[in-house]
């Protein structure tokens, strides 16, 4: 194996040349030339104002979109992955959506127990114990047996995120999670954040690679996260939060709300 | 798994290309690319030769979208026989009943009001004639060759295939599908097998207990109006017009109506990107598409009656 090669399989996802391409207009392009790595462990935060392309681009990494061009590859294996024998590679990845994007005609409990008895093949009672200790750990148990359109629009969030979790995946992808949350909401996810970071007892203490998309980078500078901003259709890559705080481009002003966009 | 990258599922993301350079990769997802979307959506065109030509076009489109989807879905039944059986098999258990067993009902009334019909039009014709020896004839070729299971294939289009679509497209269009793929689960094994399936052992089913309703149905009419028919002579009569291959056809033809009809509707509620104001234009075309291809199908075996 080459020495490149055997660096591309280290890294959790490498993108090289990648330009992604719009969900809602499929002949755009949403961000052009991306050329990104993210080692097993890293914390990103993705940041740009709406319509900036930051959904697609994750949509992108979680493999539901294949790349207009250029190469993405995750744990080496080039993506989107499709195919039986990859899907091991494949459920690595978990992706959370920012509406939840749950299965309207199943309870909370079945979405969340959905992707374990799929992919392991078993039933209802044979998953009911992994379920359990996930209703606990996301604080869904009174909602357990309720349909998502019961459900308001955060707590629909944390199912999908709890759905997410499920198969333990090393790369979790977390569409705006902070999105429209009180600080009660906002500070149990970032929590719960950091602690899948450094190694949560739900992934036996491994610690999880994250990428999250956000609109206002203040939210997540505690911690030790690497920053970059979506900026003209590009991807541009600021660092940790020190670097974040000295750049002087205009977006990442705004971004950070420290002055008021110029006039 | 079936390799579906590429060629792409047709309802995939993937960013539209060159219809042509499209076309020649056998790309299934340039169905929904702009300049396909525009051909199906443009306004009227001025002269007639243009508007055959568009519904040609359109046509042929259709054909090739449903042909990839067709042979995706048997893909996916062939290969995943087994996958995820505790999660799939309840599905299909589902489908059937929903597809079949809670027609049951309505299906034992309409076979009665068939019977009476075709029994009511054929005995005032037949005692004229004085041809009542003819009545188990003509209920078989009537109701167990063409109208038993056309009906049946129509009144579940009406009922379930018209829910699948709206149920497809409203998940498609409220990011469900896309929900699935993120947690590597087919969306075609998950949504469309157990639909396929479900409804293709239900048509046959219904079209079953719908002739055998029909058939009895028949003779109690003709009793009431006083046809001197015995039932022993009116099975004689149905077995004699019976013939194996009658049984076959029925079977090949309503698994094939039931295959045909989730087919349809689920490729209109899944393949293209739906938004949620798109659900019913989607639902009206598959009822169109799924009667045409009924038909299609009826006047097929209508062909193999005659030739053998």
């Amino acid at each position: 194996m080459s020495a490149a090669s055997e660096t591309s399989i280290r890294l959790a996802i490498e993108m090289r040349g990648v330009s992604v391409g719009s969900m809602r207009d499929q002949s755009s392009v949403a961000v052009e030339d991306v050329n990104w790595s993210v080692a097993p462990g890293d914390f990103w935060v993705i940041s740009g104002f709406q319509g900036a392309g930051k959904s697609d681009f994750l949509m992108l990494t979680g493999g539901m979109m294949a790349p207009v061009c250029g190469t993405y590859c995750f744990f080496g294996e080039e993506m989107p992955i499709f195919e039986d024998h990859r899907l091991a590679e494949r459920l690595k990845l978990g992706f959370v959506f920012e509406t939840g994007q749950l299965f309207n005609h199943l309870t909370v409990s079945e979405n969340i127990s959905l992707p374990l008895r799929y992919h392991r093949n078993l039933s209802k009672a044979d998953a009911e114990a992994e379920v359990q200790k996930l209703l606990e750990l996301t604080e869904l148990a009174p909602w357990a047996d309720s349909t998502p359109g019961a459900m308001a629009r955060h707590w629909q969030r944390r199912a999908g995120f709890a759905r997410a979790l499920m198969l333990r995946p090393e790369v979790l992808l977390l569409d705006n999670p902070l999105a429209g949350l009180d600080l009660r909401h906002r500070a149990w996810w970032l929590n719960l954040l950091e602690q899948l970071a450094r190694g949560h007892e739900w992934m036996n203490g491994r610690p999880m690679t994250l990428v999250v998309t956000t609109n206002d980078l203040r939210l997540w500078r505690d911690g030790a996260r690497k920053f970059a901003v979506l900026k003209d259709k590009h991807f541009v890559a600021l660092g940790d939060w020190a670097q974040v705080e000295t750049a002087n481009d205009e977006l990442v002003r705004e971004l950070r709300a420290f002055t008021p966009p110029q006039e | 798994m079936f390799s579906l990258s590429p060629p792409k599922f047709p309802f995939d993301l993937a960013p539209a290309e060159n219809y042509v350079a499209a076309v020649q990769k056998g790309n299934a997802s340039t169905f929904d690319s702009p300049q396909v979307r525009f051909v199906l959506r443009m306004p009227l065109p001025p002269f007639f030769s243009n508007y055959l030509g568009r519904k040609l076009f359109r046509f042929l489109l259709t054909i090739q979208g449903l042909g990839a989807f067709a042979l995706i879905t048997l893909g996916v039944i062939i290969k995943k026989i087994g996958v995820a059986r505790h999660v799939v098999r309840p599905l299909i258990r589902h489908e059937i009943s929903r597809a079949g067993l809670r027609l049951l009902p309505m299906f034992l009334f309409m076979a009665a009001a068939l019977g009476l019909l075709v029994i009511g039009q054929t005995v005032s014709w037949a005692t004229r004639y004085g041809a009542t020896k003819y009545l188990g004839t003509v209920m078989v070729i009537v109701v167990v060759r063409e109208l038993g299971p056309l009906i049946t294939a129509v009144l579940v289009l009406a009922r379930i295939g018209t829910a699948n679509v709206v149920e497809l497209g409203t998940a498609r269009a409220m990011g469900e599908v896309e929900a699935l793929e993120a947690l590597g689960i087919d969306p075609v094994h998950y949504l469309v097998v157990p639909r396929v399936i479900g409804m293709a052992v239900g048509i046959f089913s219904l079209t079953v207990y719908f002739i055998i309703g029909a058939l009895a149905s028949g003779y109690l009419w003709a009793f009431m109006q006083d046809v001197p028919l015995r039932p022993g002579d009116y099975f004689s009569q149905l077995a004699g017009a019976l013939s194996g291959l009658d049984f076959v056809l029925l079977a090949l033809k309503t698994v094939l109506f039931g295959f045909i009809i989730s087919i349809v509707t689920c490729y209109h509620g899944l393949a293209q990107p739906l938004r949620l104001e798109e659900v019913s234009y989607a639902t009206v075309r598959a009822v169109a598409q799924s009667v045409i291809a009924c038909v299609l199908i009826d006047a097929l075996f209508i062909i193999i009656y005659l030739a053998t």
